[in-house]
């Protein structure tokens, strides 16, 4: 036993893991009951992993070997239904091809937890890393929280069931594939007995049972309707406000679960971003996932050379932290962002987010967008610095905020 | 015991009152498997007539705990469904998955198909309406050769439709059957019979649909048994391997008289357009098929 802060809390064992593992433990952990998953590259040993786990009998629960990511949805959101906690993980084109179930799991307020090895889209055919994927399905009503280690992909799936039944949302853990799916670092693993401590079993809202009979998703008019017993009910428009609503307060549930987390495991997860040095920093890069960890390299580098460089590092994506972002830039003139996805015709996806949140603020820094890292292109620190550099020097010059991103790539 | 109208479980799970059309033979279809599983069952919809009939919230028709689910996903909120009751420790309730036959024979194939190869363990039925009835009437791979629909409506298909229950026979699954709203107590012992067998069990379900095909409402039941006089629909179980002709169809069988398909066409406007030449193919098809059901069938 050792303590952390006042609280006791049971030794982990430590273990070199890759993300893929992780995230299997994470949900091993979380005490899932069904999982339902379907093979695609890099997710694959996460679906293996856990076959393992149930067949060898360390977990007790349903594992179902669809024959397609839609069905993995389909039988998480049924599962969870009649009030089964459950799980399924997936990648890029997998991702798309539930796209139809993304959005039915959000507006039936399912708590389903899904891990998302980003990997690009096709066309052409790439296995490698981008956020392609996960960015494409940001209007689903999902929470999608970005790991930049394998530590963060374990923690963020115990987090992820807490607050997924706390608001009845389904949350999206998500980390770049073979940056961290596939590559193997030290990983604290808690125990069970202290996560049963953290996560208490799933209570559901909503249990099909005869012995109650209710019908769900039934066809629901834009208007309020009267039931049989004259009370007045919500049309579809109120219940999809009611979604926004709670995606809007999920904020202070992703924060107080962070915190409590941190309280017993010694990580605090209390912000929906990382700061690195933002203290004195005129100078922000802004990235999401591992890239935020290259970010700190790059700063380093940096204020090696004099220049007062901090990193954000977003962490939750949906909901998009906007006040905290405003104030964590307070201080900046110069903020880069990248990106590992496009929304093509515009710009990278973050970029927006972070444009939008400082629109009517005090802040008025230069922002600047670089594509980087599609398809599992490598994006190296020092080419984080040359794009920061290039930054200040046409800013210098009267360069001020461009129309379009740039892309760090051969054209 | 022989179910009648008499000793049939008495308790109504559909009430009175439902959106569907008039004549609708689902309705009638629905309401006896709703009875022949006595309460004990939670419900998958997709898509569908059937997503109709349970009404528009916060109002519905049906007693029964009901899910609905996306179009082709039917089977699969089945095997999660399943999934979850065992995880919970909670057995004893049949999960019943209803879907019509654009939902079965085309956009939700693959995840039954899987689910029947996975032995998953709920009843799957598809209520066969031979189009897609809730979106105006297009084909399906279940809409007949000759049959106007929106989507083919000058000529008619110009394919025959799939046999989906002997598809669902080749996953070796442990009971299929042939049922039809005009016999609702032969799709009554059906259902019984299914709900008794573990793994996964595939009814088909024949229902009329008045507006889709064109006759008169008050038609349905007489459709519905031409249907069956002629060879159109053939009443069967296979339980374990072992067939059997049921119902009209076994009588039919036993005394040899199977009326000429064209009567069957002839009482429906869908077939207004349709050649002498398909008439005669399809006369063909019908012929083949019963001459199979009568080589199989250990009950004769």
């Amino acid at each position: 036993m050792i303590f952390v802060g006042k609280k006791m809390v049971r030794r982990a064992t430590t273990r070199i893991l890759d993300g893929n593992h992780a995230a299997a433990q994470g949900a091993k952990l979380s005490r899932v009951q069904v999982i339902a998953a379907y093979p695609i590259t890099p997710q694959s040993p996460v679906t293996e992993t856990l076959s393992e786990f149930v067949e060898g009998g360390e977990l007790d629960a349903q594992y179902i070997a669809v024959e397609s990511e839609h069905s993995a949805l389909a039988v998480c959101t049924s599962a969870s239904m009649v009030g089964a906690r459950t799980f399924t993980a997936t990648s890029a084109h997998g991702l798309a091809y539930m796209h139809e179930m993304l959005h039915w799991a959000a507006g039936a307020r399912l708590p389903v937890v899904l891990a998302c090895v980003n990997r690009a889209i096709g066309a052409p055919w790439n296995v490698l890393n981008d956020q392609q994927d996960s960015i494409s399905q940001r209007d689903t009503g999902w929470i999608q929280i970005y790991a930049r280690n394998n530590q963060e992909i374990l923690d963020s799936i115990i987090q992820a069931y807490k607050i997924a039944e706390s608001v009845y949302v389904p949350v999206m853990v998500c980390y770049d594939g073979y940056i961290l799916s596939h590559t193997e670092m030290p990983v604290d693993i808690p125990s069970q007995e202290d996560v049963d401590r953290f996560l208490p079993l799933y209570k559901p809202h909503t249990i099909l049972d005869p012995a109650n009979p209710k019908n769900y998703n039934l066809v629901t008019l834009a208007n309020p309707r009267v039931n049989t017993e004259g009370v007045l009910c919500h049309g579809y428009m109120e219940l999809r406000y009611l979604l926004q609503e709670a995606l809007q307060n999920s904020r202070e549930t992703i924060t107080t679960v962070g915190r409590e987390f941190g309280e017993l495991f010694g990580r605090s997860y209390a912000s929906m971003f990382w700061e690195d040095r933002l203290d004195d920093a005129d100078i922000v890069i802004v990235a999401m996932g591992s890239l935020a960890m290259e970010a700190i390299v790059a700063a380093d580098m940096l204020r090696e050379a004099g220049n007062k460089v901090g990193v954000l590092g977003l962490r939750v994506f949906r909901p998009f932290p906007k006040s905290d972002v405003v104030q964590a830039l307070e201080k900046s003139r110069l903020v880069v962002i990248f990106d590992k996805n496009i929304s093509y015709g515009l710009e990278g996806a973050t970029c927006s987010e972070i444009k939008s949140a400082l629109y009517g603020s005090s802040i008025n820094a230069v922002i600047r967008n670089f594509i980087v890292g599609l398809g599992g292109r490598d994006v190296k620190a020092r080419e984080l610095v040359d794009a920061v550099n290039k930054s200040l020097l046409s800013v210098k010059e009267g360069d001020l905020n461009k129309e379009y991103p740039e892309w760090i790539c051969d054209i | 015991m022989k179910t009648n109208a008499v000793n049939m479980t008495e308790k109504e799970y559909l009430l009175p009152g439902s959106r569907t059309c008039p004549g609708c033979a689902l309705s009638l279809a629905y309401r006896h498997i709703l009875k022949a599983l006595e309460g004990q069952v939670i419900v998958t919809v997709p898509a569908s007539c059937l997503t109709v009939l349970h009404g528009m919230y916060p109002v519905t028709s049906v007693t029964a705990p009901c899910v609905n689910t996306p179009f082709a996903s039917t089977a699969a909120s089945a095997t999660g469904l399943v999934a979850g009751l065992k995880a919970l420790g909670k057995d004893g309730v049949t999960v019943l998955a209803i879907a019509g036959d654009g939902g079965t024979h085309d956009i939700g194939l693959q995840a039954l198909s899987a689910a029947a190869e996975r032995q998953n363990d709920f009843l799957y039925i598809c209520y066969d309406n031979e189009g897609y009835m809730n979106t105006g009437n297009q084909r399906s791979g279940s809409t007949p050769l000759g049959a106007l629909s929106g989507t083919t409506p000058i000529l008619g298909k110009q394919q025959n439709q799939k046999d989906i229950t002997a598809i669902m026979e080749a996953h070796g699954i442990p009971y299929v059957a042939t049922a039809n709203a005009s016999y609702p107590l032969d799709l009554y012992e059906k259902v019984r019979k299914a709900r008794t067998i573990r793994g996964t069990r595939f009814i088909h379900v024949f229902t009329p649909c008045s507006p889709g095909w064109s006759f008169p409402f008050s038609d349905t039941i007489r459709i519905g048994k031409l249907a069956v006089e002629t060879g159109w629909v053939i009443l069967y179980e296979v339980e374990d391997g072992i067939f059997r002709l049921t119902s009209a169809s076994e009588s039919i069988a036993k005394r040899d008289n199977l009326r000429p398909l064209r009567e069957y066409l002839m009482e429906q406007g869908r077939f207004k357009n349709i050649t002498e030449d398909q008439i005669n193919e399809l006369q063909g098809w019908v012929n083949a098929r019963w001459k199979r059901c009568l080589d199989r069938a250990v009950n004769l």
